[in-house]
């Protein structure tokens, strides 16, 4: 095997040819045959009831093929959620029904009122226009604490209120939390928000939707990171379509980060749509659209307290958090402020007692539900924000604290339901501070006083769960779907391979890594692998790609079929050299009989698979196939330490990142290289939310920031060169690959950093400022400093 | 509708198009050349950028016959003859500069006027030529390293393989 070549090699990125020559085929670049063009018509008030619409004016407009309303959808099932949660009580969530098109009321501006088809585009817009609306305002319900007020205007009628659940997680004895805290030597208290962020894939969203009458076949093409979960949620819940006559495809997708995981009103729109227009329906979301109809992330609003002893071990961590879902419950939402936040609130530390307490909050806003890193970059925020204060408050090292605390033997049972099952969280520490140049601090510090600045130095740990996840486990939590994933390794007569894999690649390269692991597991030029995905019509079963999963979880299904390959395989190579199997070896595509000459390649055991004139026909198939489902024993735990160096401009409150630096354990790595670019790319959304993005709304529930000229995204002149390591590697104990996962990393364990140097910063100025609310902006850091 | 005739990487190319259609609809729809994409409906992101008479262009800020006569060329045109990558496409790939691809087209059409002005930019002059091209998924870092590669800068002591 070539050196360039298999596991832990970075070989270039076979995809990348085509998309630097224009030849990528994402979902807008696909055009139908006699397609129509549908243009929704949203809300653009928050809260209202529908009295009447009037189509009849449109409906006569020039090339108008339908116009849908709610009414159209009366029958059909509503867009589901994934996951049920349980609360405090026992009761289950508060579940709403979530319509395609918005039936008597309107619950957020970006919500579908009613849908034109017609042959262009242009005359479908044209012809929205002409649609007549009566609305009578409701309040807009925005805030979280004013929703959960006794008289609050209620977002949904037929709920209680506009508590969607009150969950409490950890340690559920009120009592013994609480005296722990009393018989604290030290306790910190810490109120922050987590900033609404909008997910922002350059791709904007789109789905085609198409049905053949020869076949009563139903073809969605569609912008989605896990396109057999899209089939399974739109056939049984929304559609009640037979899955076997539904073919999703979800091409070249640009980008994903989480928000083209759920699914999407405009999917079930177009597939519906293709039937009652007889032609097929292409919808390419604006922009403008994606701000207020991709689900958004975050928006949390907590209070943290740390109780410490004398010695300055954490003792008690207490949470509680108001968490937004927005006007409906997306796919995932329920999930996210529960378990895959209440989860990691231990973090890398051994704090024995965490009480976690969720409130999660119907408003009139745009659903929110994952984005890169989903609970878990809450979870850091506020712990890594509360350590940093409290070693302030106490004037101890906020490196030595975290390292005093730091959990250091595995298997470790976490008090918040986790088992961690291996990592070195001193090493990564050791690490980062070589990376980061802790010890040239103080002189940069200098050079940046000598010109005028603040500089300042701040780190933070972060812990994921990651390889999503053990079904029984979930199951028990309220998931409603198995979290395992599928492969399907076919070797070809000539020994070339395609694997089917059910992960799906919006970015992090499987065409190039996937192939690393079969041909380095057979011994083969990885030329002669391809992988298949993104396509329910090729590939068998499939989970998708989120939560850091590909990898550890189809990774491994895509292992154990390639394992199944070689056991056959072998058994063809024995029969073949008159051996048994057990004495067959398989290196460098070779097959070979221990401590004999003998030898057969691997092409002559696929051919003698397909044409089987000298084969062992009454013990074995012919043909080379095989599938693996795999379904995680355990999650996978990333984990590692990041640092942020910035300097502040006193006078405008301007920061900037100077330094970034990170350290990582990812377990084992296929391809450095693509590591290394999954955690650039995280670092820029976490440097993104601490210092620039927020999805604002007025008091009206109208979103502020709703384009790119409102909505700062990180720019190339925002972040510097990073610095990144992950040669700490603590292999994951329970996955064939010990490979842990990297995808969010980044994003996680960035913003606490930031936020923390820029405390720095300013203390360092002799300003008394002990936390700021991201986004850092220039206006909210200079009001702090002046304040 | 009007007719527009133009050349477009090096090739008549005519179509008929509304005064309003954009010169990013005309590349995509009329021509098929979808290498040139819309990201945005704000002239902010940059997907779009073709050169227009050897200028970076965002192609969704013009109209169609605006470019009437024009020389163009988009991403589709930027390969070597033999069809193989050029200097700053191989630059991209070499050293990770692209992830989901959707932003590619426009930076790398970007960074090809950037090297034209200004062959051997800065780091800082990169960044702050990027300014009108948004990438979601790198972070950046990959990509003024591989334009800095590009440029026949040395790139190897910049952090991070
Ligand atoms: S599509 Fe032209 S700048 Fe975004
Ligand atoms: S590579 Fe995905 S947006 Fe730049």
């Amino acid at each position: 095997m070539p050196k360039d070549q298999g596991i832990g090699a970075s070989p270039k990125r076979r995809e990348d040819v085509r998309f630097l020559t224009g030849a990528g085929n994402y979902t807008d670049d696909i055009n139908v045959n006699g397609q129509a063009y549908v243009h929704f018509l949203r809300a653009d008030v928050a809260h209202a009831t529908i009295n009447s619409i009037d189509t009849s004016a449109a409906a006569e407009m020039p090339g108008v093929v339908k116009i849908f309303t709610g009414a159209d959808f009366a029958e059909v099932g509503g867009i589901p959620c994934g996951w049920g949660v349980t609360d405090r009580h026992g009761n289950p969530q508060q579940e709403p029904r979530h319509p395609i098109i918005a039936h008597d009321t309107i619950r957020h501006v970006g919500e579908i009122v009613a849908a034109v088809v017609a042959d262009t585009l242009e005359q479908a817009r044209d012809a929205a226009e002409a649609i007549e609306f009566s609305l009578s305002d409701k309040p807009a319900v925005v805030d979280m604490a004013a929703a959960l007020a006794e008289d609050a205007t209620k977002v949904h009628e037929d709920l209680t209120s506009n508590l969607c659940y009150d969950w409490v997680f950890g340690n559920p004895d009120d009592d013994a939390v609480q005296a722990a805290f009393d018989s604290a030597a030290h306790v910190t208290t810490l109120e922050l928000v987590n900033n609404r962020l909008v997910a922002n894939p350059m791709e904007p969203r789109v789905a085609i939707g198409d049905y053949s009458r020869a076949t009563d076949e139903y073809t969605l093409h569609t912008t989605s990171q896990n396109p057999h979960v899209i089939r399974l949620l739109m056939c049984a819940f929304v559609l009640g379509l037979p899955e076997h006559k539904v073919r999703v495809i979800a091409p070249d997708v640009g980008g994903g980060f989480g928000s083209k995981i759920f699914h999407y009103a405009e999917e079930a729109f177009c597939t519906f749509a293709a039937k009652a227009c007889g032609r097929a329906v292409k919808w390419t979301s604006t922009r403008a659209e994606a701000f207020i109809s991709d689900a958004h992330g975050r928006d949390h609003v907590t209070k943290i307290e740390l109780a410490l002893d004398g010695d300055n071990n954490f003792t008690a961590l207490r949470t509680n958090t108001m968490a937004n879902m927005g006007a409906y419950l997306s796919t995932f939402s329920t999930s996210v402020p529960s378990y895959l936040h209440g989860t990691l609130m231990a973090g890398n530390y051994k704090t024995p007692i965490v009480q976690v307490n969720v409130k999660t909050v119907f408003t009139n806003t745009v659903p929110v539900d994952a984005y890169r890193g989903a609970g878990r970059p809450e979870a850091t925020f506020q712990l890594e924000r509360v350590i940093d204060k409290a070693a302030r408050e106490l004037g101890a090292d906020p490196i030595a604290l975290r390292r005093q605390n730091f959990i250091t033997e595995f298997p470790y049972e976490t008090p918040v339901a986790l088992t961690y099952d291996t990592g070195d969280y001193v090493a990564t520490m050791d690490k980062l501070e070589q990376v980061a140049d802790v010890a040239g601090f103080a002189a940069r510090r200098a050079e940046s006083e000598k010109n005028g600045k603040l500089r300042g130095f701040g780190i933070n740990c972060y812990i994921e769960a990651c390889g999503i996840a053990p079904s029984n486990i979930v199951g028990m939590l309220g998931a409603r779907a198995g979290l395992y994933d599928a492969a399907t390794v076919r070797v070809n007569a000539t020994g070339s391979i395609s694997v089917m894999v059910g992960a799906h690649a919006h970015g992090q390269g499987h065409e190039t890594t996937f192939p690393q692991v079969v041909a380095d597991m057979i011994g083969i030029d990885e030329s002669m692998v391809d992988i298949v995905h993104g396509d329910t019509g090729r590939v068998p079963f499939g989970m998708g790609t989120y939560g850091s999963r590909s990898i550890a979880v189809c990774g491994s299904a895509m292992v154990r079929a390639t394992e199944k390959i070689i056991a056959k395989a072998k058994k063809i190579a024995a029969h073949l050299m008159e051996a048994s199997d057990a004495d067959i070896e398989l290196k460098d595509g070779q097959f070979t009989v221990a401590g004999t000459d003998k030898s057969v390649a691997w092409g002559d055991v696929c051919l003698t698979a397909y044409v089987p004139h000298n084969y062992p026909l009454e013990e074995l198939e012919p043909g080379l196939e095989e599938t693996a489902f795999y379904d995680p024993a355990n999650f996978t735990y990333p984990a590692g330490a990041y640092a942020c160096e910035v300097e502040v401009d006193p006078d405008t409150g301007k920061v900037s990142i100077e330094r970034f630096s990170a350290a990582d354990d990812f377990g084992n790595i296929i391809n450095p290289m693509i590591v290394d670019g999954q955690v650039h790319g995280g670092l820029g959304q976490g440097i993104g939310q601490a210092l620039l993005e927020n999805a604002a709304y007025d008091e009206d529930g109208q979103l502020l920031s709703a384009s790119f000229m409102d909505y700062a995204m990180p720019r190339a002149d925002d972040v510097p060169f990073y610095q990144v390591d992950h040669s700490c590697q603590t292999p994951c104990t329970h996955n064939p690959l010990g490979v842990k996962g990297c995808g969010e990393a980044g994003a996680i364990g960035s913003p606490p950093a930031v936020v923390n140097a820029v405390i720095d910063a300013l203390q360092s100025g002799g300003k008394n400022v002990t936390h700021i609310d991201m986004p850092l902006s220039p206006a909210r850091v200079w009001a702090a400093m002046n304040g | 509708m009007a007719k527009v005739s133009m050349t477009v990487n090096g090739k008549a190319a005519s179509g008929d198009v509304e005064g309003r259609t954009l010169l990013s609809s005309f590349l995509r729809d009329s021509l098929g050349l979808t290498g040139t994409h819309v990201g945005c409906d704000t002239s902010q992101c940059g997907a779009c950028v073709v050169h227009v008479d050897g200028k970076a262009v965002k192609a969704c800020t013009m109209l169609a016959l605006e470019a009437e006569g024009a020389e163009v060329a988009t991403i589709e045109g930027q390969a070597n003859a033999d069809g193989s990558l050029n200097n700053i496409q191989q630059a991209f790939q070499d050293h990770h500069g692209l992830q989901c691809g959707f932003c590619t087209p426009g930076m790398v059409m970007s960074a090809a006027a950037l090297l034209k002005d200004n062959p051997k930019p800065t780091e800082a002059e990169i960044r702050d030529y990027l300014e009108g091209n948004l990438c979601r998924c790198t972070g950046y870092h990959n990509i003024v390293k591989a334009i800095m590669a590009a440029s026949g800068q040395d790139v190897s002591s910049i952090a991070a393989e």
